[in-house]
């Protein structure tokens, strides 16, 4: 709740809108013209996919309360239905595949959200993993899914919008920065809405969600088909701008804790939690390997680098849940609050 | 005293690196970039392939102060065998000067690379392992599946089977089930065994583990009742050792199942114990220590105390000897480039074409030193495979012995599909296919 | 086709699923005890049992003898039992579920980590001495193996149903298990009994970790079978030690006989998420699984 209140929370000296605004002009007016390709394929293109995947699992285990460990089946299921559309459907523009295959990822939710109706708490998330499973096998099994390739890995298209094609890694970049910041607007409007406040209504009481009017039943199942349908999209640029090849295997039960870490590490419950996870996520380890390999690289070998780097990130993502359980947010929030006290201080 | 003493030393290493660390182009060299694996589910693998690579190319640096005067460098990038790992490593080693050629033993991560390194014009090796169609040098100018592709061990272990039952009429009527492991890898080789079958005439079953395959109960008993002649293992990690020990539980005789080429290492029958005990499986290189070149690397690497194994009883293991075989294969490459390019830091293109002239008869391998550990290559521009022959080696408790000839597989039958599945590739992503003269373009920068 | 169904065959499978699934409760049963208390699911539970069973094999591969080499580890697990409470737990009380089980994941790093580190990354063979050979009973074939580590099994869930019944730390087990407030209320103490719980629980993942490990080959993959536990959680309850006895039978030998007779329908390979819808489907009807304790849901 505490991360939910700080959300509304108006900064002490700049309109809410200015920081995201500031963040996107940075984001396509600066970054395209200046970073190297290691920042765009190892570090800004798997940032950005993990932060969509996340924002769709915090709206429905931050803000909708249920607990999902199947988030790396639906990106699976977005990514392989994307390749489908793209392949087999005539015409189809690539930002349609990506809508329909959220579409599927969506449908594919709501089957797998069915056990939420009835099983909560740690019940629902091992259920969910039921759908990393199934999804899994079907992707491996059929080969339909694959388009019959003798290796059952796909290749994705070339990337391109109304004409524009987006190549290169700069190109990629920016087609996926598009995409997680239209998703990005539409999941902000929606968790201000009704339906996010009876997302919220449903985590913090069912049987008062009810009495109050709100319809529990749909709501659970809209909160697991409008994630799915984020996580989805999110899989279609893990595979298409990120990697450009897709396997199944890739989308295991490591990715969904992964995602899981980015939204409790990021903070539940807020939008700009998942981009705060996902860039923790995802430059951390690098940072840690490139710093070990550095300060000790002379004394051991590989192997013992980075098993001691493992536990690391182990230590510090307990020691992180204990010193800061509301997640980067909260702490984000902190600090600009004692710099805005600082600064009104220095003024007077 | 020891601990103190080494960070004394690495502080000092660290401001002498710094103070000479502006860029230090003195001699010519080329470039290995590794995207090593020496964590996680794979690492046993990991360690020994690239311990037995880094192994051969101190070799080469030591006796021979590298290749015709290039020195060799190398740099590891761990990857834990996942895909995105692999991809970053590839992104933060691809700018190092001098890239000769890209190992990265994984096919997840050789997959995210094809486009990258096609651009890039690097070669990317894939030895034993990869996608079968990228055999097609005509599709793919870039990627090397060196020595076997999965078609051709395919066909290789049906060749044993056969030499088992009195040549290939005696398949006619036989019985084999295929046990595979559930992934792509696993599913891959499915038609050519359905192919085979059918032209020979034996009887097939293919059986699917799902993945990890720490559970095969059910599956063993289906084969029990289906009381096959032979039984292919078409494993991966844990799954090669529990499938032994589910075979014994239910009496299925471990020397009538024949390992493919993801199944023979020790540590696939090691942790099965004595259920492993006469089990047969493919391979490409001979495992033992007792081959020329093997000797002079424990003698000029590791008695030196530069040897990359921490243990050294792992010297010679099957995947030490790939890592080897690998290194010859990548060294001799980059000789042969040499030679129309000249003695000096050669482009990747440079090295590709080195890929493509790589021919090594058994006279020269035997000149290598490496007689016996792996039998000879044929790399041409529009088949990037190169005709590896294979051998089966019996697990006997404690080691490896060789019990077959080198057997050819049959290239003639498998090159029309491979051609197939590669020109659809083609169609697909719209690639030109490549002709002979294409391939002799070298692009020097 | 009733005519040709092979009975002795469809008992072999039943039997070979039942034991199969003796092997899951096994895991399944440190997953309870840690549950019961902390209200957590310790995910950790899988690299405990590598970490176990790595350090045994190594310690023997040393020369150090049997019974010695399970006491050195079962020291060891109850030395990181306690360094898990004093450290994760005790900082991290009444914070949410879901914190607490990212914080096992955590754990399961270092535990991953430290176990490689210090032992190396090879695999192992582990011999405890049982041959794995088939013994005919009335024209059935049934493994040595299982029916010894069925045995074990039973022999430790006796074990742990005499120390939670008769001492006086179990009972307060029991007490801490049905209600935390209560139990602190009347002033027992937390923290001993965190500390007895995941001991036991590393006496689990010992036990587990050994046959297991007999089994896989001692190896990173061994932390994998906890995968194969989960499913019988949801349908035993994830608080009753019965029930993951029961859940382990019943999804061993659903899912068993489910790949041999109707996998071939599917293509084969279903038993992954077999055991799951096996699970899901008897949720559905008792939502709080076998023997779990009905959710109470207070306003």
């Amino acid at each position: 709740m505490s991360a939910l209140a700080t959300e509304f929370t108006v900064a002490p000296t700049l309109p809410k809108w200015a920081a995201p605004v500031l963040v996107l002009i940075i984001a396509y007016g600066v970054v395209p013209f200046v970073g190297t390709s290691y920042l765009f394929e190892a570090i800004l293109l798997p940032f950005l996919a993990l932060s969509l995947a996340g924002l769709g699992l915090n709206i429905l285990t931050g803000y909708a309360g249920q607990l999902s460990l199947g988030s790396a089946a639906f990106m699976a299921a977005g990514a392989f239905a994307a390749y489908n559309f793209n392949l087999r459907v005539e015409g189809l523009p690539l930002v349609g595949s990506i809508i329909l295959s959220g579409l599927v990822a969506a449908g594919i939710g709501i089957v797998f959200g069915l056990p939420s109706l009835r099983l909560r708490g740690f019940y629902l998330a091992v259920s969910t993993l039921a759908a990393q499973f199934f999804v899994q096998w079907a992707l491996t099994k059929f080969s339909w899914f694959s388009n019959n390739s003798s290796s059952g890995v796909i290749d994705a298209p070339t990337l391109s919008i109304g004409g524009i094609v987006f190549s290169g890694a700069a190109g990629r970049y920016l087609f996926s920065l598009t995409i997680v910041t239209v998703i990005t607007f539409l999941a902000y409007r929606l968790v201000i809405s009704q339906t996010g406040r009876n997302f919220i209504a449903v985590r913090d009481n069912e049987t008062a969600a009810r009495i109050i009017g709100v319809p529990v039943l749909r709501t659970k199942l809209l909160a697991f088909a409008i994630s799915s349908f984020i996580i989805g999209v999110a899989g279609v640029l893990w595979a298409f701008a990120y990697l450009r090849t897709v396997e199944p295997a890739g989308f295991n039960l490591d990715r969904s804790f992964q995602i899981l870490f980015i939204i409790i590490i990021g903070g539940l419950a807020s939008i700009r939690g998942a981009f705060f996870g996902a860039a923790l996520i995802v430059v951390f380890p690098l940072v840690l390997a490139r710093l070990g390999s550095f300060l000790l690289g002379d004394i051991f070998d590989s192997g013992v680098l980075d098993m001691s780097q493992r536990i690391v990130l182990g230590a510090l993502i307990i020691l992180f849940l204990i010193l800061e359980p509301d997640g980067l947010v909260s702490l984000w929030d902190r600090i600009r609050r004692r710099l805005g006290s600082a600064l009104r201080l220095t003024r007077r | 005293m020891t601990i103190i003493s080494k960070f004394k030393a690495v502080a000092l290493s660290a401001a002498l690196s710094l103070s000479v660390a502006l860029p230090a182009a003195y001699a010519d060299e080329q470039y290995f970039p590794l995207q090593s694996y020496r964590v996680g589910p794979y690492a046993a693998g990991g360690t020994g392939f690239f311990g037995g690579f880094i192994d051969y190319l101190n070799l080469i640096n030591t006796r021979d102060g590298g290749v015709n005067g290039v020195k060799l460098t190398w740099s590891e990038g761990e990857t834990q065998y996942e895909v995105e790992k692999g991809v970053e490593v590839y992104e933060r080693l691809k700018s190092n000067p001098g890239v000769a050629a890209w190992n990265p033993l994984s096919v997840g991560i050789a997959y995210a690379m094809i486009d990258r390194i096609t651009q890039d014009k690097v070669p990317l090796i894939t030895i034993n392992h990869g996608r079968t169609d990228s055999t097609d040098g005509r599709v793919f100018p870039y990627v090397f599946p060196l020595l076997l592709n999965p078609y051709s061990e395919t066909s290789g272990i049906v060749n044993y089977i056969a030499s088992k039952e009195g040549g290939l009429e005696g398949l006619k009527g036989k019985k084999i089930v295929v046990l595979y492991h559930g992934s792509p890898y696993g599913k891959e080789t499915i038609p050519i065994y359905e192919l085979l079958a059918q032209k020979y005439g034996f009887e097939l079953q293919q059986i699917e583990v799902p993945h990890p395959g720490n559970e095969q109960q059910s599956q063993w008993l289906t084969i029990r009742r289906a009381k096959p002649d032979f039984v292919v293992l078409r494993g991966w990690g844990v799954m090669n050792p529990v499938a032994l020990k589910t075979a014994a539980k239910v009496g299925f005789p471990v020397d009538h199942i024949v390992g493919n080429v993801w199944s023979n290492s020790e540590e696939d029958v090691i942790p099965a114990g004595d259920a492993a005990k006469g089990y047969t499986a493919i391979t490409t290189q001979a495992s033992g220590a007792e081959y020329p070149v093997v000797k002079e690397i424990v003698k000029t690497v590791y008695d030196a105390g530069k040897g990359n194994l921490e243990d050294k009883k792992r010297i010679g293991s099957v995947y030490h000897n790939l890592g080897i075989v690998n290194g010859i294969l990548n060294v001799e490459a980059i000789r042969i480039a040499q030679e129309k390019f000249g003695k000096r830091t050669l482009t990747g293109d440079e090295v590709r074409w080195g890929f493509e002239h790589l021919k090594l008869d058994p006279a020269k391998v035997e000149a290598l030193g490496a007689k016996g550990l792996f039998h000879s290559i044929n790399v041409s521009w529009d088949n990037h495979e190169g005709e590896g022959y294979v051998t089966f080696q019996q697990w006997d408790g404690a080691k490896w012995n060789v019990v077959s000839d080198w057997i050819a597989p049959d290239w003639a039958l498998l090159r029309p599909i491979i051609e197939k599945s590669s020109e659809a590739y083609a169609a697909e992503k719209g690639i030109k296919l490549r002709t002979a003269e294409d391939a002799d373009a070298v692009s020097t920068n | 086709m009733m005519a040709d169904f092979d009975y002795l065959f469809f008992i072999e499978v039943l039997v070979g699923g039942l034991l199969s699934g003796v092997m899951y409760s096994l895991v399944a049963i440190g997953f309870v005890l840690i549950y019961k208390t902390s209200g957590v699911l310790n995910f950790a539970q899988g690299a405990m049992l590598l970490f176990a069973a790595l350090t045994f094999v190594s310690l023997v591969e040393r020369g150090v003898p049997f019974a010695l080499a399970f006491a050195i580890t079962f020291a060891a697990m109850v030395a990181i039992g306690i360094a898990i409470e004093r450290t994760v737990l005790r900082p991290l009380t009444n914070k949410p579920p879901i914190t607490l089980f990212m914080a096992t994941l955590g754990l399961s790093y270092i535990l991953e980590g430290a176990a490689q580190l210090i032992w190396g990354t090879q695999v192992h063979g582990l011999d405890l001495g049982i041959e794995d050979l088939p013994l005919e009973i009335g024209g059935v074939f049934i493994s040595q193996f299982d029916i010894f580590a069925a045995a074990v099994a039973a022999g430790m869930v006796l074990l742990l149903s005499l120390f939670f019944r008769y001492t006086r730390i179990g009972l307060s087990f029991r007490a801490v298990a049905d209600d935390q407030f209560a139990a602190l209320a009347v002033g027992l103490r937390l923290p001993l009994i965190w500390t007895t719980v995941w001991a036991a629980a590393g006496l689990v993942a010992l036990v587990a970790g050994l046959l297991w490990g007999a089994r896989l080959g001692v190896q990173f993959s061994l932390s994998l079978v906890v995968l194969k536990a989960l499913p019988v959680l949801v349908l035993g309850g994830f608080d009753s030690i019965l029930g993951a006895i029961v859940g382990g039978l019943l999804i061993g030998a659903s899912e068993k006989l489910a790949e041999v007779y109707i996998g071939g329908y599917f293509g084969g390979g279903i038993e992954t998420w077999f055991a799951y819808v096996v699970a899901l489907a008897f949720l559905l009807i008792r939502p709080a699984g076998l023997f779990g304790q009905k959710l109470v849901e207070r306003v």
